[in-house]
């Protein structure tokens, strides 16, 4: 082989490596899912409304079987998978959450308690909601089978179980982003936003099916069970 | 120099000036300044602080430490200097320097002073490290030694990515703020639902594993009040770098208030919670197991739960 030839190969085989470890790192290491964006035409002083909603599937990843997460987003009215919000700081957030998958039990059931929303509670449909309707509480995962995931970022001390679908309900999701005419539940709350800064949320049911402990794949993934609230002045 | 590019014979006496005890006369002043910074300006300020006695020993380690090693590394560093000053190659210097010869006084001097540091670092060490009880790290569960007094007891919980805090003689209630009296001994239990974490109370000087099955104690009593930062200190997946939180030293009036004002807020939430143990079993659950058999599920986490444990033999 001649000398121009060798450079040639050797230059070739150099560029291919430093493109692969480059598409690596910014395909898959430094990739995220988009911002859903809540604070486009916010007008200071007024809250603002978030919708979300928690599927058993998914069929808009290479992962359909991992419980996911989609919000809605306020400009197209379109479910987005991911798990990466904006939103205004000092704001309060009015939130509807719909729930499509079935129940798992908390590891800890201290995280069936409601904290950090407005007044400590949430309403959910089709529920007495506390004394005089004001709110729940507290939910027991042990006994009633009653949390499916968690909406919880342990830094602002939020904590909210979502209330899941009992295993014998008919009309399960199949197909997420989920169509409403799926069995569901709705939870809604309503908390403040801090300051500026980019706080991590997680769902604290091991609901990461198959891996260790239960924390992985779909625990372990933004875009799935865990996320940013990325909180903007 | 002249006395380094032209030796003499030792025979013909000092040829040129006494660079033994010039170096010695460089060095004792450097050392005696930097080992009464080290003790008297540096060691109050090493971490973590002094908010508990738990690093006390350790601190006192380091601090001997620094004071016999830095005399050590002013030599060599004064040496190497003054030996590059004065016996450099100057101008167009290019011939070999002096042959170096023994020195039978400055081997010995060397041997000895190495020997004597070295031996009575390794009786200080061992000392040390077997006579202080209580170096903040947890103890396992069958601790050699406790403190005096009646210690307040603290579960520490990890789990991914939270530790909470349950107190045992509040009612077993659970909280996500770790809050502790000034002034009093504190007996932590610390250990995980999932995989092995690490609570680490920095200011407190307290460091101790959290394993899932193991009651890991480790005891400390907070000097003063103020802000204690708690890290997981075991990379324990995702959100390792997102596991920590603030916890408080207060007056132990503001604890008790605290404390009774918080196991009557929790008292909903504490009936839901399993009976107090040094360590727990998710799948040991009160009606877990049940409804996963019931349901035909292997249960969250794939075999964690368990798809082998039954109703009726759990």
């Amino acid at each position: 082989m001649s000398l121009p030839a060798r450079i040639a190969t050797v230059v070739v085989a150099f560029l291919a490596v430093v493109g692969g470890v480059v598409f690596v790192l910014a395909h898959y290491l430094l990739a995220t899912p988009p911002t859903v964006d809540f604070t486009a035409g916010h007008v200071p002083g007024q809250p603002v409304s978030m919708t979300f909603m928690t599927d058993p599937v998914n069929d808009v990843s290479s992962h359909p079987d991992w419980v996911s997460y989609f919000a809605r987003s306020p400009q197209t009215g379109q479910w987005v998978h991911s798990t990466i919000w904006q939103l205004p700081a000092h704001t309060r957030i009015n939130v509807t959450a719909y729930e499509f998958d079935t129940c798992d039990p908390l590891r800890n059931q201290l995280m069936g308690e409601v904290t950090g929303t407005i007044g400590d509670v949430m309403t959910v449909s089709g529920e007495a909601n506390g004394v005089n309707g004001t709110g729940i509480s507290v939910v027991n995962s042990d006994t009633t089978c009653g949390v499916a995931h968690t909406f919880s970022a342990p830094e602002l001390g939020l904590n909210v179980p979502l209330e899941g679908v009992l295993y014998t309900a008919k009309n399960q999701c199949t197909q997420g982003p989920c169509a409403m005419s799926f069995t569901h539940t709705t939870t809604t709350f309503s908390f403040i936003t801090p300051g500026p800064g980019l706080y991590r949320w997680q769902c604290f049911i091991p609901c990461g099916l198959a891996t260790v402990d239960g924390n992985g794949h779909a625990m372990s993934t933004l875009g799935f069970m865990t996320g940013y609230l990325d909180v903007v002045a | 120099m002249a006395a380094a590019a032209e030796p003499t014979a030792p025979s013909a006496g000092r040829a040129g000036p006494n660079h033994g005890l010039r170096i010695f006369l460089l060095w004792l002043p450097a050392a005696l300044a930097a080992d009464l910074v080290i003790w008297f300006i540096w060691g109050p300020h090493l971490p973590p602080g002094a908010m508990s006695n738990s690093a006390a020993s350790q601190q006192f380690d380091l601090q001997v430490l620094a004071v016999m090693a830095a005399p050590v590394m002013l030599g060599v560093l004064i040496y190497a200097a003054y030996a590059m000053i004065t016996w450099r190659a100057r101008g167009d210097e290019e011939e070999d320097g002096p042959p170096i010869e023994g020195n039978t006084k400055v081997q010995l001097s060397w041997i000895t002073i190495s020997t004597v540091l070295v031996l009575f670092l390794a009786a200080f060490g061992t000392y040390e490290l077997v006579v202080p009880a209580g170096a903040g790290a947890g103890e396992g569960p069958s601790p050699i030694w406790k403190p005096d007094g009646k210690p307040l007891v603290v579960q520490v919980i990890a789990q991914q990515w939270l530790f909470t805090y349950r107190y045992p003689q509040y009612g077993g209630m659970e909280t996500a703020q770790l809050e502790l009296p000034v002034g009093q001994p504190v007996q932590f239990n610390v250990t995980s639902l999932d995989v092995i974490h690490s609570f680490w109370a920095y200011q407190l000087g307290v460091k101790a594993d959290a394993n899932p099955q193991v009651n890991n104690v480790a005891y400390t009593t907070p000097g003063h009040t103020g802000q204690v930062t708690v890290r997981c200190a075991e990379l324990c997946g995702l959100w390792h770098g997102a596991m920590f939180d603030y916890g408080q030293v207060v007056s132990v009036a503001a604890f008790q208030a605290w404390a009774n004002h918080t196991e009557v807020a929790m008292t909903k939430i504490t009936k839901t919670l399993p009976p107090y143990a040094l360590t727990y079993t998710p799948n040991e659950i009160k009606g877990l197991a049940n409804f996963f058999y019931q349901a035909g599920l292997p249960g969250a986490g794939g075999g964690y739960y368990g798809n082998q444990y039954y109703p009726n033999e759990p």
